[in-house]
């Protein structure tokens, strides 16, 4: 019963929002714009530009350089998703040059790692890199290099995930992971995640936190609580490409103060948040820059139609402008607007940065909101790290 | 708030006022959506969990709790058929064998809607004979697969959770 009044409020919601919001100027008209950083020994430049296939739409990419640990034979990576739904350092071995030591077990068995992403899995070797990001540097690190002639272990291949393991599958070169988390897989991480890997077969292990790939902004010497991810409002809804900057660390330097920025605590064990949409609270939600849109509910709940050509993504007859309430754990709640245009019509484009693409989430409880990359532009988004002194409140959060 | 869910779930059936029973039965590995109770038994081993079985309506819930923090719900009909799975927790299930006979069609369909422009999102899938609708990000997922066709009467999709 509950569930059906819910649908009809929302239903009736929407309508109403719909009205309400005809007559307004679209999301984003009464902000200021956002400051954007582009020097500092902490910035990194980044690029909304379609990527390696040209025409990823909504992903950001940034340059990260490896070397072998304690050596000055490096290699800059280009094209790597900034992730801020995810932790830890992934290369596609294919687009890796240096040969970087391979991280064995106290028995001596090489480890390989499995990651489940949200529609995919990496699958490679767990290799040790300094980092270097900017002037940034997190000296031997795990990472995992994505790809391999070992066979993927049953553990993996049960998630029933597609493949993120080469160019095509991955449409980046690497993930950056820069998320709310000090390392990707946490304490108790099970046995379908780390392999040992024997001639005679991959074995599943539960990695203890130390040996994880980690977050490498982490790792950094100062400016390690956090990052920024500073990316520009879209005129006029889309455009080829955006430029905007990583930013390392929260407070440690003048270019990286919080500011008047909201934080919105982050549940420390799940990395979510609470978004109220329509008078329904879905506590599961969480900004993500490696997903590349807006997606919340289905069509039958949101009332937004899909789309013919694209499966997943919303395709209104005309521009949709909504609101949603986020909630931090720290009870912080702010409004947010943001608007969904037809996905069809916005890939018939030449445009690789869309401000107003969404698609479906779920239209079954557990619903959530997934705060991709569009959130982004024009918004300052700042990502403290669990186990950091962070100012503002207390990390994990998320600050806009 | 994987857990603050669960509780409303138990409240919900406290409130119909039926039985709750705990079983621990080890049986043989088999299919689960679109399986029988054997399956579900099979799950259990499988994840090292723990079970509960809830009644409601017209049909039965088995809530599996596996050693590696997820929770799936598995839904039963009167006639014995597990109609729709549910999953929620730090990391995936075993996908594969929860959709059981139902995986290679998903897995196909996941796969058919690959392309540059699509990125990095939940997969959902709305097939005549299958739905399922996967989400979340590394330390919590969630997600729902059924069959249209199986669904008891007067059970909605959003009962599955």
């Amino acid at each position: 019963m509950r569930n059906l009044r819910t649908l009809s409020v929302s239903i009736l919601a929407i309508f109403s929002a719909f009205a309400f919001l005809a007559g307004c100027g679209g999301s984003g008209s009464t902000q200021p714009p956002n400051t954007i950083v582009s020097t500092g020994n902490n910035v990194a430049p980044i690029s909304v530009d379609g990527g390696p296939p040209g025409d990823y739409a909504d992903a950001a990419f940034i340059s990260v350089t490896v070397c072998v640990p304690g050596t000055s034979t490096c290699q800059a990576v280009d094209n790597i998703l900034v992730d801020t739904g995810s932790s830890g350092l992934r290369i596609l071995s294919s687009a890796l040059t240096v040969a970087l030591p391979q991280q064995n077990a106290t028995d001596g068995n090489p480890v390989f790692e499995c990651f489940p992403f949200e529609s995919g899995y990496t699958w490679g070797p767990v290799q040790t890199a300094d980092v270097e990001i900017a002037g940034e540097k997190a000296g031997s690190t795990p990472i995992e290099a994505v790809g391999t002639s070992t066979a993927v272990p049953e553990g993996c291949l049960d998630f029933d995930l597609p493949p993120s393991n080469n160019l095509d599958e991955l449409g980046a070169n690497g993930i950056l992971g820069v998320g709310l988390f000090a390392q990707d897989c946490g304490s108790g991480c099970p046995t379908t995640i780390y392999y040992e890997c024997p001639p005679s077969g991959c074995v599943g292990i539960s990695q203890s936190l130390a040996l994880q790939v980690p977050n490498p902004v982490s790792l950094f010497t100062t400016d390690n609580n956090g990052v920024i991810v500073e990316l520009p409002a879209v005129s006029g809804g889309e455009a080829p490409t955006l430029s905007g900057s990583l930013v390392f660390g929260i407070g440690t330097q003048s270019n990286n103060a919080l500011g008047s920025a909201t934080v919105y605590g982050a549940d420390p064990e799940f990395g979510s948040f609470t978004t109220s949409f329509n008078g329904t609270a879905y506590p599961e939600s969480f900004i993500d820059s490696g997903s590349n849109g807006y997606y919340f509910l289905s069509s039958s709940v949101s009332g937004i139609p899909g789309c013919s050509d694209a499966p997943g993504f919303y395709c209104p007859s005309s521009t949709a402008n909504l609101s949603a309430t986020n909630e931090g754990t720290n009870g912080a709640g702010g409004k947010v607007n943001f608007s969904i245009a037809n996905a069809d019509t916005l890939f018939n484009s030449n445009d690789n940065a869309f401000a107003d693409l969404g698609g479906e989430g779920s239209d079954s409880p557990p619903y959530f909101f997934d705060w991709g990359l569009p959130f982004f532009f024009g918004r300052n988004v700042f990502v403290a790290i669990q186990g950091q002194n962070a100012p503002g409140g207390t990390a994990p959060y998320w600050a806009y | 708030m994987f857990k603050r869910q669960a509780g409303s779930v138990r409240s919900r059936v406290l409130v119909a006022g039926v039985a709750l029973l705990s079983l621990v039965i080890a049986l043989p590995a088999g299919a689960s959506l679109g399986g029988d109770t054997a399956s579900i038994e099979a799950d259990q081993v499988h994840m090292q969990g723990t079970r509960k079985m809830t009644a409601v309506q017209n049909y039965t819930v088995h809530e599996i709790q596996g050693a590696a923090g997820t929770v799936v719900r598995e839904y039963v009909s009167s006639s014995g058929k597990v109609f729709a799975v549910a999953w929620r927790g730090p990391w995936p299930p075993d996908l594969h064998q929860l959709l059981g006979s139902y995986s290679a069609q998903y897995v196909d369909a996941v796969k058919a809607q690959s392309g540059t422009r699509m990125g990095r999102r939940p997969l959902i899938v709305e097939q005549p004979g299958l739905v399922v609708h996967s989400g979340g990000h590394p330390r919590a997922f969630a997600g729902v697969a059924y069959v249209p066709e199986n669904l008891p009467q007067g059970v909605r999709a959003e009962d599955i959770q």
